[in-house]
């Protein structure tokens, strides 16, 4: 039993101070919007008299109820078509092996490492004369086209493994390739199509570039992109500032500690497929 | 018996004989080979893809020949704008300080990395692995603007970062950091080292928990020490792991935008400028819709000209 603590002390304490450095800066934080309004915290400190009303004010400030539901709303548009589209391509590719498929596929793999920088001004332009600036659909379209990459390389990768045979004998059983799709291939390939809806989940919900360049009203971005203008707002506060950023983070943090296992495994496979 | 049982058999050859007349027909109506209409299930994201990501990459590269503000007449000017890009000490600039952001982005957080996967190597404690898990994640996924806001007020005279420093004896180091026109690049910087340090560390975790637990014992036996080990055993075995590491936060560094653009916006003057913050700034600010396109172009193809020899360097043989 001693050998075993002995054995396990430098790793505990280790893994304890990593755990300290990623938790730093949200205490800090934690430590600033606690203090009494109208004062400048200095540091961080355990505050004696923790002001927890400065919450509910950012949350009036920051008109989290409106910017949650708007974040809602743009994930809701996102996520299943992003989903489904790729689901379906990904079968095309790496269960029915269409014809010219592979340039498809080499033309995808292009737009695995593009940064949104490259596409952003012009995007801007486009949507404008598209009439779809400053709307939800305006940043939900291009989300979606800019998601195929990542999640049709991921969802076809899903269906190279599924063995040609399942397919066949379903065929045998008279089925078409859109009965073998929803009544077969789909629930066979629920697993990783959760694992893609996690990271397409977080991408949206955090997505920022786009946001602050696509959609001018506030009220109508992702919890990120709002950030901007409640910075641009209340810079001086720091009471505030920090008590309202901890808000605006704080659903993705909730989201992440419930289905924290299910995250920890679709982080860490996306991050080897991608 | 011998006449049903050959009867049965033959039933049963005939049965498949159909079967396979059917698999056959059905892949040549949607299967392997011929199956255009396959292209069906493809064609909803070859169309956004193409209407909302090509398209916008071929009018990048198309306005990177003009010379356009946005609203008046665009007037054709050749490489003129790539020239400017590679010239401009302005535009070259961010460029460098791209570069610069790797070591922050990417060695610091997998030599941090290496250095607690190594000696955690094995928690037996599982609520301990469990909530240590969750809270290395946890920079990873907040929005990178708002880790911005929380390393800016932490960068301020009376932050966090200084209250550390004074109370360990280092008031002559405590500045305002950020303000700073030699250290705010790399303050900057090691707001990505934060946000990326748990995902490599978690991702090297997992690559150590499949090495082959007798390849240390064979290395011990052998009188390897705990260095030797590292980079007889370790080092090699995460091979992979590292590749995905390194390609993740190298990407991360060459297209910051959120964290620069939250904390800095490139300056004081231009001190943490990098190619994202400036194609925005080229982009909306100045409408130099030209010069915003060629960096931008010139952007993605640097990104394109690291990770393809790093993806080849780390692929496992």
């Amino acid at each position: 039993m001693i050998a075993r603590i002995r054995d396990s002390g430098p790793k505990t304490v280790l893994l304890v101070l990593a755990c300290l450095f990623a938790l730093f800066p949200l205490m800090s934080m934690l430590s600033a919007a606690l203090a009494q309004q109208g004062t400048i915290p200095v540091g961080i400190s355990i505050p004696t008299d923790p002001q927890w009303h400065n919450f509910v004010d950012a949350w009036n400030a920051a008109n989290i109820t409106t910017l949650a539901w708007s974040a809602l709303l743009l994930v809701l548009g996102v996520v299943p078509a992003s989903l489904l589209f790729a689901t379906m391509a990904g079968y095309a590719l790496g269960g029915l092996k269409i014809p010219l498929g592979t340039p498809f596929f080499l033309l995808l793999l292009l737009g695995l490492t593009l940064p949104f920088e490259a596409v952003l001004v012009p995007l801007y332009y486009q949507m404008q004369s598209m009439g779809l600036l400053n709307t939800r659909i305006g940043f939900i379209l291009p989300m979606i086209g800019l998601n195929m990459p990542f999640a049709v390389f991921w969802m076809r990768t899903h269906f190279q493994s599924i063995p040609k045979e399942i397919s066949e004998s379903a065929s045998i059983d008279g089925a078409g390739p859109l009965s073998n799709f929803r009544h077969i291939q789909i629930p066979l390939a629920i697993p990783a199509m959760a694992s893609l809806s996690v990271l397409l989940f977080l991408g949206t919900w955090n997505q920022f570039m786009l946001a602050i360049v696509l959609i001018q009203d506030p009220d109508k971005r992702t919890m990120a992109g709002a950030l901007q203008a409640f910075v641009g707002e209340h810079q001086t506060d720091v009471v505030l500032l920090n008590a309202g950023a901890l808000l605006i983070m704080a659903p993705v943090i909730v989201v992440f500690v419930i289905f924290q296992r299910f995250f920890s495994r679709a982080l860490l496979a996306g991050a080897v497929k991608g | 018996m011998s006449t049903v049982d050959g009867l049965v058999s033959d039933v049963n050859l005939a049965d498949e004989a159909a079967a396979e007349g059917r698999r056959a027909r059905w892949a040549r109506r949607y299967g392997a080979k011929a199956g255009w209409s396959g292209w069906l299930f493809a064609l909803p994201a070859l169309v956004m893809y193409a209407v909302f990501a090509l398209y916008p990459i071929l009018t990048s590269i198309q306005y990177s020949f003009y010379d356009w503000n946005g609203i008046g007449r665009a007037k054709w000017v050749g490489f003129d704008n790539y020239v400017e890009v590679f010239t401009d000490p302005r535009l070259l600039g961010s460029i460098w300080h791209a570069f610069f952001l790797i070591i922050f982005f990417t060695i610091f957080p997998i030599l941090i990395g290496l250095l607690v996967a190594s000696v955690v190597r094995e928690i037996r404690s599982k609520v301990l692995t469990a909530t240590a898990r969750t809270i290395m994640f946890l920079p990873y996924i907040i929005p990178g603007a708002a880790a911005a806001i929380a390393w800016t007020w932490m960068y301020t005279p009376n932050g966090a970062v200084n209250q550390l420093l004074s109370a360990i004896g280092l008031e002559s180091w405590t500045r305002a950091w950020l303000g700073d026109f030699t250290w705010a690049l790399p303050a900057v910087g090691f707001i990505g080292t934060w946000i990326l340090t748990g995902l490599c560390t978690l991702l090297l975790l997992s690559g150590i928990g499949k090495i082959d637990a007798t390849l240390y014992e064979a290395a011990a036996l052998d009188g390897a020490g705990r260095w030797k080990q590292f980079r007889t055993v370790t080092l090699p075995g995460l091979k992979s792991e590292i590749g995905v590491c390194v390609t993740i936060t190298v990407i991360a560094a060459l297209a910051s935008f959120d964290v620069v653009f939250m904390s800095t916006q490139g300056g004081p003057g231009r001190a943490t400028m990098v190619p994202g913050v400036e194609v925005y700034q080229l982009g909306f600010t100045e409408s130099r819709i030209g010069t915003a396109s060629a960096l931008a172009i010139v952007l993605a193809l640097l990104i394109l000209v690291v990770v393809i020899p790093l993806q080849r360097l780390f692929r496992e043989d």
